[in-house]
């Protein structure tokens, strides 16, 4: 009996590891797009929120 | 628009930096002296509350929740108001925060060295104390909330999304790794067993580490990082993505503290995939952090704090390089139980953490009290004195690391094994006192820097709070026409939480929903048989001596592990395992095998002064076990809850329990008497010894029927 492989037992448990590879380079891609597209100048502006204090 | 006067409230920053500095040093403390004990034993005193065993999980949970945590509640009380525009939500919820924290780490101090454990690492307190910390978690939770709700900033500064998501998900992690069930005031059996209760512990684990010792520090970086060097961030785009991927990446590879055991193959595989992705966000975190000192690295030569804020950004990539690595298994094979581990998370601790903190509050500290650092050259020599003890502290580590390694796993020409496990322990020594002195200076450079600050609060006029005013937020908002989409998130706090959540929610889920169906899937093996009566109390002072902090139970399938133990660990093994016991540093040998191994007088005389059968052993004495009486009053309940949590014991079994205690217990009284020792049957040691030769002798049982194997 081979203890390590037990869970080949569980139908389609290959899929699991699968699933989790393309959601994630799915995930990424769509951030990467949409930051890519992002506005200039909010960015700018959000980049400054923590130095508006100091003068 | 009409401006609206408020100000910024200083005390609660204030406290929360005095607690950094005062457990950081006590938390250290511990961590020299164990690590003292390592290379002198007789540093553990011969009593209860000072061993390693109980000492070292002091020492990590100081470091983790009261250095790093208050170092984190200083952060939020200081940023999230001047970033918001708008004081804390609600001054009572501060205080209730802070005081409830502290009293929780003092409890927790005391609790772990009277050996009320879990034994589950960096999550060992008890279920009062897991209590009061969600309690308590949740205080600071909704002043956090309350205080984003009520802000007269739109948009929320990538600082405060790592602090969201710091909490939502540390709240989610806390709250499944502690499912245990209550037998007594104190006292408590995991939920989970064996295999699963491994992999919850190391999902929990590693996103401790992800979610309280980096996401939270990240925020800490970007924004006292811009404020020390005086520019924003090198990119904005690039924390957008650093953020994203982390947090998503980081959930998934907590498996990779499990290679090579009994975990399933592809869940380990899982872990390794991940942990290697997640090299990318990491080092773009890092990058983010040194790019934005470009054309600044003049004043670096200065700064004593951008001095702090470069090692530790250094060291967060380094450590977040070496992870990875260690996620590979034919690296892991090396580093686990090994002492490259314990460098890893100290170059993490020390380097990031530690140095972060420091950078932070001699930043912070003259802010507060409207005056100047009291001395920056004291500030300097603190930092070289830092870095200076980081290295001496991870160098014989990593040298110590793969000499063991290459011990252990050397074989004569004929074939057996050429080194004892305590030929490698007596070549560690020199090691570990290099490391505990590495620690010391380390140490020295934190008092010099509690002195530094002490000295320039004293000269300054600490400011109670600061005024501000800035015009309150329009009701109806509407965004310019190029508005940048992550903007909607940025003006949305509950769907960043709710995001958040869902992003480390389905890494949690993919690794969990297998977990629960092994229960299911794992093979019983027919030999495998609950613990007696007698052995469950002995398993109890097993957990409550913390063993588990110097000695695995789990063999790994290789050659050198074999020879050395015996048969590697099976899953069936642990089906009855509340909580696993698999450990995770082996300063001793493994122990999955040590039942029957030696005669019961060994273990006697071994538990009671460990040279006497081992010479040269680093392991401390035992002599209460002699003293104290097991508590046969809880047999019943232990029974009762056992059976909830799914062993089967038999109807009724509770009744007759207590007779087979004592009928176990005698007869290796007796069985000491043969060999001319004297103890009584009731006395700990007696059940410790139970359980030590019941150890992984289950599937010896029928030896025939595994066969297969």
């Amino acid at each position: 009996m081979k203890f390590t492989y037990y869970l080949e037992k569980i139908a389609g448990i290959s899929v699991y590891p699968l699933v989790s590879l393309l959601m994630f380079v799915g995930f990424f891609t769509i951030v990467t797009l949409w930051v890519l597209r992002s506005d200039k100048s909010t960015n700018e502006y959000l980049a400054n929120l923590p130095l508006e204090n100091d003068k | 628009m009409e401006l609206q006067k408020f100000s910024y409230d200083n005390r609660i920053p204030k406290l929360f930096a005095v607690a950094t500095v005062f457990w950081g040093a006590v938390g250290m403390l511990v961590g020299v002296w164990i690590a003292f004990q390592l290379a002198f034993p007789a540093l553990n005193f011969g009593i209860e509350y000072t061993t390693f065993g109980r000492l070292r999980p002091i020492h990590t949970n100081a470091v983790i929740f009261a250095f790093v945590g208050n170092g984190i509640f200083t952060a939020v009380y200081y940023s999230m108001p001047r970033l918001l525009k708008t004081p804390m939500w609600s001054n009572m919820l501060s205080k209730i925060h802070f005081w409830g924290w502290q009293l929780i780490i003092l409890a927790a101090a005391v609790t772990l060295a009277m050996g009320y454990t879990q034994s589950k690492e960096y999550a060992e307190l008890e279920w009062p104390l897991d209590i009061a910390i969600t309690l308590i978690w949740v205080v600071f939770g909704l002043n956090m909330f309350g205080t984003i709700l009520t802000r007269r900033e739109r948009h929320l500064y990538v600082a405060i999304w790592f602090f969201i998501a710091s909490w939502v998900t540390v709240a989610m992690l806390h709250i499944v790794n502690s499912f245990a069930l209550p037998i007594s005031f104190m006292k408590s059996y995991s939920w989970y067993a064996g295999v699963q209760d491994a992999l919850v512990q190391w999902w929990y684990g590693h996103n401790a580490v992800a979610f309280f010792l980096t996401t939270p520090y990240l925020g800490i970086m970007y924004y006292f990082l811009p404020k020390a060097a005086g520019r924003p961030v090198y990119s904005y785009k690039l924390s957008i993505v650093h953020f994203w991927s982390l947090i998503f990446l980081y959930i998934w590879a907590g498996p990779h503290h499990l290679l090579y055991t009994a975990l399933p193959d592809w869940a380990q595989s899982l872990g390794t995939a991940f942990s290697i992705m997640l090299l990318l966000p990491s080092w773009g975190g890092m990058l983010n952090g040194l790019f934005t000192l470009r054309g600044a690295w003049d004043k670096v030569r200065e700064d004593p704090v951008l001095k702090f804020f470069v090692v530790a950004v250094t060291a967060y990539g380094m450590a977040t390089f070496e992870g990875p690595l260690l996620s590979l298994k034919n690296v892991n094979a090396i580093s686990h139980y090994s002492d490259w581990t314990v460098a890893h998370v100290h170059i993490g601790a020390l380097g990031w953490n530690g140095f972060l903190t420091f950078g932070m509050l001699y930043w912070l500290i003259p802010k507060m009290f409207d005056t100047k650092l009291y001395s920056t050259k004291l500030a300097s020599t603190h930092f070289w004195i830092g870095t200076f003890g980081i290295i001496l502290y991870a160098v014989p580590m990593y040298w110590t690391a793969f000499r063991t390694y290459f011990m252990l796993s050397a074989f004569t020409p004929e074939g057996q094994l050429q080194y004892q496990f305590i030929d490698a322990v007596q070549t560690s020594i020199p090691f570990f006192a290099m490391r505990a002195i590495g620690g010391t200076v380390f140490l020295i450079g934190v008092l010099i820097m509690a002195y530094n600050l002490i000295k320039t609060a004293k000269q300054g006029t600490f400011l109670v709070t600061e005024d501000a005013e800035a015009p309150a937020l329009a009701k109806v908002y509407v965004a310019p026409a190029k508005a940048h989409w992550h903007s909607y998130f940025e003006r949305k706090p509950m769907i960043l939480l709710v995001l958040s959540l869902i992003v480390v929610g389905i890494g949690g889920l993919v690794e969990m929903v297998p977990t629960f169906l092994i229960k299911s899937n794992v093979p019983t093996i027919a030999s495998v048989k609950p613990y007696t009566p007698l052995e469950l109390h002995g398993r109890d002072i097993y957990v409550s001596e913390g063993c588990y902090n110097c000695h695995s139970q789990m063999i790994r399938p290789f050659r050198y592990e074999v020879a050395r133990y015996g048969e590697y660990s099976k899953a069936g093994e642990f089906v009855y395992d509340h909580p696993f016991q698999w450990g995770s540093k082996r300063t001793g040998p493994d122990l999955a095998r040590i039942g029957k191994k030696y005669p019961d007088s060994w273990h006697f005389n071994h538990m009671l002064e460990p040279t006497s059968m081992a010479p040269g052993s680093i392991m401390p004495p035992y002599p209460w076990l002699f003293e104290k009486k097991f508590d046969l009053a809880s047999t019943k309940s232990k029974i009762h809850a056992m059976r909830k949590l799914g062993v089967p014991y038999p109807h009724n079994y509770e009744s007759i329990a207590d007779n087979d205690v004592m009928v176990q217990a005698n007869a290796i009284a007796a069985n000491l008497k043969k060999e001319k020792i004297d103890i009584q049957s009731d006395k700990q040691i007696i059940a410790l010894i139970a359980y030590l030769q019941r150890m992984g002798t289950d599937i010896k049982a029928d030896k025939p029927a595994t066969s297969e194997n």
